[in-house]
């Protein structure tokens, strides 16, 4: 079944046809659609979860933790401030190695007051131990909600994904709905591992003494690192059962290139059709989208980028005193490999707080990664009145 | 008199197990377990960061044998509307909820949440166990701590200068369906209010006031006494109110002069006859209001 739907609808689409049995949410601009059409789908029945309206994203999180660690399949979602009031909360669900999933709307953080999109919200989440996964689509967003869920419970660790506030969650696209039977095929309902279970009692989530807590924070990330790998194997079962697929890293018109667009969330759609005109006109320009930014896909990126001239990184974020944070990232990732192999990397600050990133930016962005031999500082800003 | 033992008043299915973590003297494993007596092993405890955190004992340890979710500071009853939602939705309405929580945990960083699940009638028995300030952390005030004590943060010669909040006035003014005082220095009184929040449905808060010898600055044998005479003294009155409106006391209340009280307590040493003439003044205008309150109830339901 297709239907036209905004990018808020698809997460509860995603939600809805995970069968999640509890959500708790707060409303927050840009999210809000997500939360009303949940309330709605849980009122006519459509949707039978519990459906729990908190006084705030911390207890928006600490409720869904509260559910999940008694068994369920729990849901939430949030932006911006409610992200980050959710901070500590996101550790414990991490810690805690529960399987939650949620949506985060990109959006900008104050001051000034901004409910235009940015990523420095969910960014500013990377080391609470959730797995981040970048949408460019509202199929993409409808799909990787229910596949987030089977990544979540394979392995016990959270997931995230985000959608840019607006320009996906405000914006409707034609969108196939999966069928309800086959999707319970693909995610039966969940089996806890260990729960709340007054048959079984057990203490979680108590003091852990010095001699114990790093293999907690071993085990994690252990799990985290099995991510990619796991990720790939749900991909490939959505993709025999409902014929799509996205893959934590995307290489788009890739071969030969001599220099790649290294973007993620909605700018990647501008990026193609920038790609596909310098293509038609015989220029070696390919994009590489980034989907999957927790844990990093080390070894793709790599692989995608070894050998690659020039790299420009499209960041629509920027962490204080240091750059554009996928660049950062990707510096990072890219270190070992050898000189020659090594691409020159440009990273490049723009569209916060909702400023557009139109094809005549990703233009300049190309000219700019062309005309020197070096980038000039880490951090190129793009289109600043200083 | 004959000596009444608690295990007569109620079977003790020893939900608490010995060799807990409690300073010596501390009153809130007796209430845990008075509570957990009461309520059975059907029953799912959620604990935000307290003296309980410790008490209950650390990985791969619990002194509680029913199952026990530590979560952080402010979020105890936002963890345990999930529980009951996650209950609920696998058909599991018979198991209670029991939150547990400090004085901070309620007073203070926790309120926002307390008063989000009262309002949302939630369907769980809280009990904060309040000893009075941030014990845990070495007796630090808090908004529980009453007008003119010593903590570390409000020193001798600036004693705590704002009087107690009332808790349970608060949670009444929620409506929700039990709001009740109760301490483990009065232990029928106490597994009776328990018993009866069990077989209510929706928010249910007890104020359970507990001794701590370390921060009082008294005898580890001295905080149930020191309780009695907070009830009898009128501080800290046992009562309870149903639907935000059926007040009633559980016990009589002798009246008796609260220096006796203060004077026991190194927290109270440092006051001067006048500051004790003033608490003693407070103490009979809460009382008078109290009766006040009561009465207008009374009537207005009539």
């Amino acid at each position: 079944m297709k239907k036209v739907m905004v990018g808020n609808h698809a997460v509860a689409w995603g939600a809805r046809l995970a069968r999640v049995e509890v959500i708790s949410a707060y409303p927050i601009t840009p999210q809000t659609q997500v939360v009303e059409k949940l309330s709605e789908m849980c009122a006519d029945g459509t949707l039978p979860a519990r459906f729990i309206k908190v006084e705030s994203e911390h207890s928006a999180m600490a409720a869904v933790i509260g559910a999940s660690a008694t068994g369920v399949r729990a849901f939430t979602a949030s932006s911006s401030h409610g992200l980050l009031y959710m901070h500590e909360m996101l550790h414990w669900a991490a810690g805690a190695r529960l399987p939650i999933v949620m949506a985060d709307v990109n959006r900008a953080i104050g001051p000034g007051w901004n409910i235009w999109t940015d990523q420095n919200d969910s960014l500013s989440q990377r080391d609470t131990g959730w797995v981040q996964l970048y949408c460019e689509t509202n199929q993409e967003v409808l799909d990787t909600t229910i596949m987030a869920f089977k990544l979540a419970e394979s392995l016990n660790v959270p997931v995230m994904l985000t959608l840019d506030g607006f320009y996906l969650s405000h914006t409707a696209e034609p969108v196939e709905v999966p069928d309800q039977e086959l999707v319970d095929r693909f995610l039966p309902k969940r089996e806890a591992s260990y729960k709340l279970d007054v048959d079984e009692p057990h203490a979680f989530g108590a003091l852990v003494k010095p001699d114990a807590y790093m293999e907690m924070r071993w085990l994690q990330q252990e799990a985290l690192q099995k991510v990619p790998a796991a990720l790939d194997a749900i991909e490939r079962d959505w993709r025999r059962m409902f014929g799509r697929s996205y893959g934590a890293l995307e290489a788009y018109r890739a071969a030969d290139a001599e220099l790649l667009l290294v973007t993620s969330g909605t700018v990647t759609s501008t990026a193609r059709a920038v790609v596909d005109a310098r293509r038609a006109a015989g220029e070696r320009i390919g994009l590489l989208k980034v989907k999957m930014f927790r844990p990093f896909p080390t070894a793709l990126v790599r692989e995608a980028l070894r050998g690659v001239p020039r790299a420009a990184v499209l960041d629509r974020n920027i962490s204080p005193g240091h750059g554009g944070i996928f660049a950062e990232e990707l510096r990072s990732a890219l270190y070992d490999l050898p000189d020659g192999e090594r691409p020159e990397l440009f990273g490049f600050v723009l569209g916060l707080g909702g400023r557009d990133i139109t094809p005549a930016v990703i233009e300049d962005v190309i000219e700019q990664t062309r005309a020197g031999l070096r980038p000039t500082r880490e951090d190129l800003w793009v289109g600043v009145n200083p | 008199m004959s000596q009444l033992r608690i295990n007569d008043l109620i079977p003790d299915n020893r939900l608490v197990t010995s060799g807990h973590l409690a300073c010596p003297g501390c009153a809130a494993p007796l209430g845990m377990k008075l509570a957990l007596n009461a309520l059975g092993p059907n029953t799912i405890v959620v604990m935000p960061a307290s003296c309980f955190t410790i008490i209950a004992g650390p990985w791969p340890q619990s002194s509680l044998q029913v199952p026990v979710f530590h979560t952080a500071f402010a979020t105890g009853p936002a963890v345990a509307s999930g529980v009951r939602a996650a209950l609920d939705m696998q058909g599991q309405h018979d198991t209670n909820v029991l939150v547990w929580v400090g004085d901070g945990g309620t007073f203070d960083i926790g309120l926002q949440s307390l008063s989000g699940a009262a309002e949302r009638n939630e369907n769980m028995i809280y009990v904060c166990y309040d000893n009075e300030a941030y014990m845990n952390t070495g007796i630090q005030r808090s908004s529980a701590t009453p007008w003119g004590a010593w903590t570390t943060t409000t020193p001798a010669q600036f004693p705590e200068a704002s009087p107690k909040k009332d808790m349970l006035g608060i949670m009444v003014a929620h409506g929700i369906p039990y709001a009740a005082t109760a301490t483990p220095a009065y232990p029928a009184d106490l597994v009776a209010k328990i018993t009866k929040a069990k077989a209510m449905h929706g928010m249910r808060f007890i104020h359970l006031l507990s001794p701590c010898p370390p921060g009082w600055k008294c005898g580890d044998d001295e905080g149930l006494e020191l309780a009695r005479m907070a009830v009898q003294n009128r501080v800290f009155p046992m009562l309870e109110v149903e639907h935000g409106t059926r007040w009633r006391l559980t016990m009589e209340h002798a009246g008796d002069p609260v220096e006796p009280y203060l004077r026991r307590q190194g927290r109270f040493r440092h006051l001067s006859a006048e500051q004790v003439t003033h608490i003693q003044a407070q103490i009979d205008v809460r009382w008078q209001q109290l009766m006040r309150r009561m009465e207008a109830e009374a009537l207005a339901s009539v």
